[in-house]
C-alpha cells in the first residue's frame, strides 16, 4: 500500500478526506480531469498545477500503443515524461473494451484490441496491464476489469463480474511496485443489486489500497445509477477511498458525494469545453449561441479563475469551435470549475455545513425547483433535507 | 478606417494597394497613386484624438516607383512609414535595391516597418536598410509543421566553439529541427539548451515529438511558446549588435552560417 487515507469530518455518508498519495496530498471528495494520452488537451502542466489539479489520468491502452510502455519506461516514468510533478491515475484500458467494443475480443484470457491506429492486434490480459501500468509509474492503478456497457442485460452481465473478481487475483500477482502504487480494484456487476454485492464482498475481503466502481455513467437510467452508488458506498470499508469511475456531471458528483464517494473522473468538463460550452453555477453556457455574441461579462462572475478575470463570453463566443485557443481557454475554466466544486464540497463537509451548500448548490441549478426526482430519492437516502429546493408537487 | 475607428489601436496602417513583383509596369503606377489616395482618404477619415497612422508605401519591383512613392508618403500627416508588397517574389538583390530607393526619401526620425518578410537572413537585410519594426507568421508557421527554431544566437559563443551543433536529421538544417523525426522519440533533452522559454525549462523533445504524433493541441501551445521566445530573442540580439557597434559582423557571421548550409552539408528545408 502506497496511500493514507484519513477521513477528516463527516455529514451522513458523506465524507471530506486526506488523501496522501507518492506524489502528492490530496482532499477529497475531488474530480480528477482525464489526460487521456499524457496531456489534458490543450492545457500545461503548470496550468494543471495553478488550477489546483491533484491527480490527473492517462491511459494506459493509449499510451501503451503511442509512445508505448517501454519508452515511459525508459525515460523514468509517464510523471517525467510528461513533467507533472503531482498524482497520477492510470486507467487499465478496460473501458477501452466499452468504447472501442468493435475492435475487441474478449476471452477469460484477456481482450484482444485491433488497433485504431495500425490495425495490429493487442492482447491486454491483466498482467499485461498491469506490467504496462508499472512501467508508467502512477501512484494509482486500476485493475484490468471485464466491462459491459450498463444497458446490457442478460448472463453478460453476471459473467463479466465472476471474471472481474478473477481478473483482480490476477491483477495483484502480477503488480511488481506495491510499494510505490497502489493497486484499486473495480466493482462491478451491472445494475443488479445481488451481482454488485457479491463483487463488493469479493473485492473488500482482498484489502486493496482503494475501490472503484465501474460500469456506470454509461447511458443508464439516473435512478438506477444512484442506487448502485449508494449500495456500493455502504458495503466498502469507510477507511479506503471510493472512486465512481466516468462521473462527471457537476450534479451527479455533488449527489454521489452526499452518498459516500471520495474520487471521480470524466472527459466531461474539457471535451465539452472543445465544443464550446462553459460550466457554471447554474447549469452550462452554451457559448455558441448568438446570445453571447455581445454578453461582455465574464464565464461565472463568482469564479476567480484567469479566463473569469480576463475574458468576457463575447470574446470566448468568436473563438470557440474555430481557435484552438477557445477550446484552451474554456478547457481551462472549466476544470477550473471542477476543482472549485471538489474544494466546495471538501470544505462544506469539514466545516458542518454540507446540507446548506447542496441547498444551495441545487437552488442554482435549478431555481424553478424542479430538482429530478432520481436527486430527491438520493438526498433522502443521503438524509440531506432539500424540501426548500423542490416546488410544491401538484 | 471604420473598422480602425472602432477597434482604437495604438498603430494602424493606411490601406495599400499591394502588388506582387510581376505585374505590369502600368499597373505597379496604378498600384501607387490609388495606394496615395487612399492613404489621403484614410487621413481625413481618422477619428478625432487617435494618433495618425504609418503610410503605406508600394511599388512593386521598380526603383523609380518606390522612390516616388516613399517621397509623396513622405510628405502626409504620417506618424511612420509602412513598406508593403514584399516577400512576394522579388530576389534578396532587388529588394536590397528597392529598400534603398525607398530609405533615402524617408526621413530619419520616424518608424518604419515592412510586412511580408520572416527568415532571419530577410530580418537581417531590412535591418541594415534601416527597418524599425516587422510583423511576421513566421514561428507560427514552423509551430504549424512541427518545427522549431534552434539557430544560435550568440555569435562569439558560438564562434568561440562552445555551443554544439543541433543537425542530424530529415527537414532539419541549423536553423530549424522537425520534432516529428523518429530520432527525437527517446531524446530528453530540451528544444535548445540555451533557451529559457517555458517548453525549454519544462519538456524534452521526446515529449514533445509524442504529442505531434498524437496530435495532441499541447504540441502547438509548446511549440508556439518556443518558437516565439527564440524569434524574439533574436530581435534582441540584432538590437544587442547595433547598440554595441558589431551589427555588421552579426549580420555577416548569419550569412556565413547559411552558406555553409547551402554549399552541401545538408539538404536545406525549404523555408
Amino acid at each position: 500500500m502506497a496511500l493514507q487515507f484519513e477521513v477528516l469530518a463527516r455529514f451522513n455518508r458523506a465524507r471530506a478526506s486526506r488523501l496522501t498519495l507518492p506524489h502528492s496530498q490530496c482532499e477529497t471528495p475531488l474530480f480528477m480531469p482525464v489526460g487521456t494520452q499524457g496531456t489534458i488537451k490543450g492545457l500545461t502542466s503548470t496550468q494543471l498545477e495553478d488550477i489546483g489539479c491533484q491527480i490527473i489520468l492517462g491511459n494506459t491502452y493509449h499510451l501503451a500503443l503511442r509512445p508505448g510502455a517501454d519508452l515511459i519506461d525508459e525515460l523514468g516514468g509517464l510523471h517525467s515524461f510528461m513533467n507533472w510533478p503531482r498524482s497520477l491515475l492510470t486507467d487499465s484500458g478496460g473501458f477501452q473494451m466499452v468504447s472501442l467494443l468493435h475492435l475487441a475480443d474478449i476471452t477469460e484470457e484477456g481482450v484482444t484490441f485491433q488497433s485504431p491506429v495500425d490495425g495490429k492486434p493487442m492482447l491486454l490480459t491483466p498482467e499485461e496491464s498491469i506490467a504496462i501500468q508499472n512501467k508508467i509509474g502512477a501512484d494509482i492503478i486500476m485493475a484490468l476489469d471485464d466491462v459491459v456497457k450498463t444497458t446490457t442485460t442478460g448472463p453478460r452481465v453476471e459473467e463479466a463480474m465472476h471474471r472481474t473478481l478473477r481478473w483482480i487475483k490476477r491483477c495483484i500477482n502480477a503488480h511488481k511496485r506495491p510499494t510505490e502504487q497502489n493497486l484499486f480494484g473495480i466493482v462491478q456487476g451491472g445494475l443488479d443489486p445481488q451481482l454488485r454485492d457479491t463483487c463488493v464482498k469479493g473485492m473488500v475481503a482482498l484489502d486493496l489500497p482503494g475501490y472503484a466502481i465501474g460500469g456506470l455513467a454509461g447511458g443508464e437510467e439516473k435512478d438506477s445509477f444512484w442506487r448502485v452508488v449508494a449500495q456500493c458506498t455502504a458495503g466498502l470499508p469507510e477507511d479506503k477511498p471510493r472512486y465512481v469511475m466516468g462521473v462527471g456531471f457537476p450534479l451527479d458528483i455533488v449527489v454521489c458525494s452526499a452518498l459516500g464517494a471520495d474520487m471521480y473522473d470524466c472527459v466531461y468538463p474539457t471535451r465539452t469545453a472543445r465544443f464550446g460550452t462553459a460550466l457554471v453555477p447554474e447549469g452550462v453556457l452554451k457559448l455558441k449561441h448568438a446570445s453571447m455574441a455581445a454578453d461582455f461579462r465574464p464565464l461565472d462572475e463568482t469564479c476567480s479563475c484567469m479566463v473569469c478575470k480576463r475574458y468576457t463570453r463575447s470574446y470566448l463566443h468568436s473563438l470557440v469551435t474555430k481557435e484552438a485557443m477557445g477550446s484552451q481557454l474554456v478547457s481551462y475554466h472549466n476544470v477550473a470549475y471542477m476543482m472549485k466544486l471538489s474544494r466546495d464540497l471538501h470544505h462544506s463537509i469539514l466545516e458542518g455545513r454540507f446540507p446548506e451548500f447542496v441547498q444551495g448548490f441545487l437552488r442554482k441549478q435549478f431555481p424553478q425547483g424542479d430538482v429530478p426526482e432520481w436527486v430527491c430519492n438520493a438526498m433522502e437516502v443521503a438524509g440531506i433535507d432539500i424540501s426548500m429546493c423542490c416546488a410544491p408537487l401538484k | 478606417m471604420d473598422v480602425i475607428n472602432a477597434m482604437q489601436p495604438d498603430i494602424w496602417a493606411s490601406l495599400p494597394d499591394e502588388v506582387p513583383s510581376w505585374v505590369t509596369h502600368k499597373r505597379n503606377k496604378q498600384s501607387v497613386e490609388r495606394t496615395l489616395n487612399w492613404l489621403d482618404s484614410c487621413i481625413s477619415l481618422k477619428k478625432d484624438g487617435m494618433e495618425s497612422g504609418l503610410g503605406c508605401i508600394v511599388g512593386g519591383n521598380s526603383v523609380e516607383e518606390r522612390g516616388f512613392c516613399a517621397q509623396e508618403v513622405a510628405k502626409r500627416d504620417v506618424s511612420g512609414f509602412c513598406l508593403s508588397g514584399f516577400g512576394l517574389g522579388e530576389s534578396a538583390e532587388e529588394r536590397g535595391l528597392l529598400l534603398e530607393a525607398i530609405m533615402k526619401n524617408l526621413p530619419d526620425e520616424k518608424a518604419r516597418q515592412i510586412s511580408g518578410l520572416d527568415l532571419p537572413e530577410e530580418v537581417l537585410q531590412a535591418v541594415s536598410a534601416g527597418i524599425d519594426v516587422f510583423d511576421s507568421t513566421y514561428p507560427h508557421s514552423l509551430t504549424m509543421s512541427g518545427l522549431a527554431m534552434v539557430f544560435p544566437l550568440d555569435m562569439e559563443e558560438c564562434l568561440s566553439g562552445r555551443t554544439s551543433e543541433n543537425a542530424n536529421d530529415v527537414g532539419s538544417d541549423f536553423t530549424k529541427i522537425n520534432l516529428r523525426a523518429v530520432a527525437y522519440r527517446n531524446d530528453t533533452s530540451p528544444i535548445l539548451e540555451s533557451c529559457r522559454c517555458y517548453t525549454c525549462s519544462k519538456h524534452t523533445k521526446a515529449y514533445i515529438n509524442h504529442l505531434l504524433n498524437t496530435h495532441e493541441m499541447l504540441a502547438q501551445t509548446l511549440l508556439d511558446i518556443h518558437n516565439t521566445h527564440h524569434y524574439m530573442n533574436f530581435f534582441q540580439a540584432i538590437r544587442n549588435a547595433i547598440q554595441g557597434g558589431y551589427f555588421a559582423d552579426f549580420k555577416a557571421w548569419f550569412a556565413s552560417r547559411r552558406q555553409a548550409v547551402n554549399e552541401g552539408i545538408l539538404v536545406s528545408s525549404a523555408a
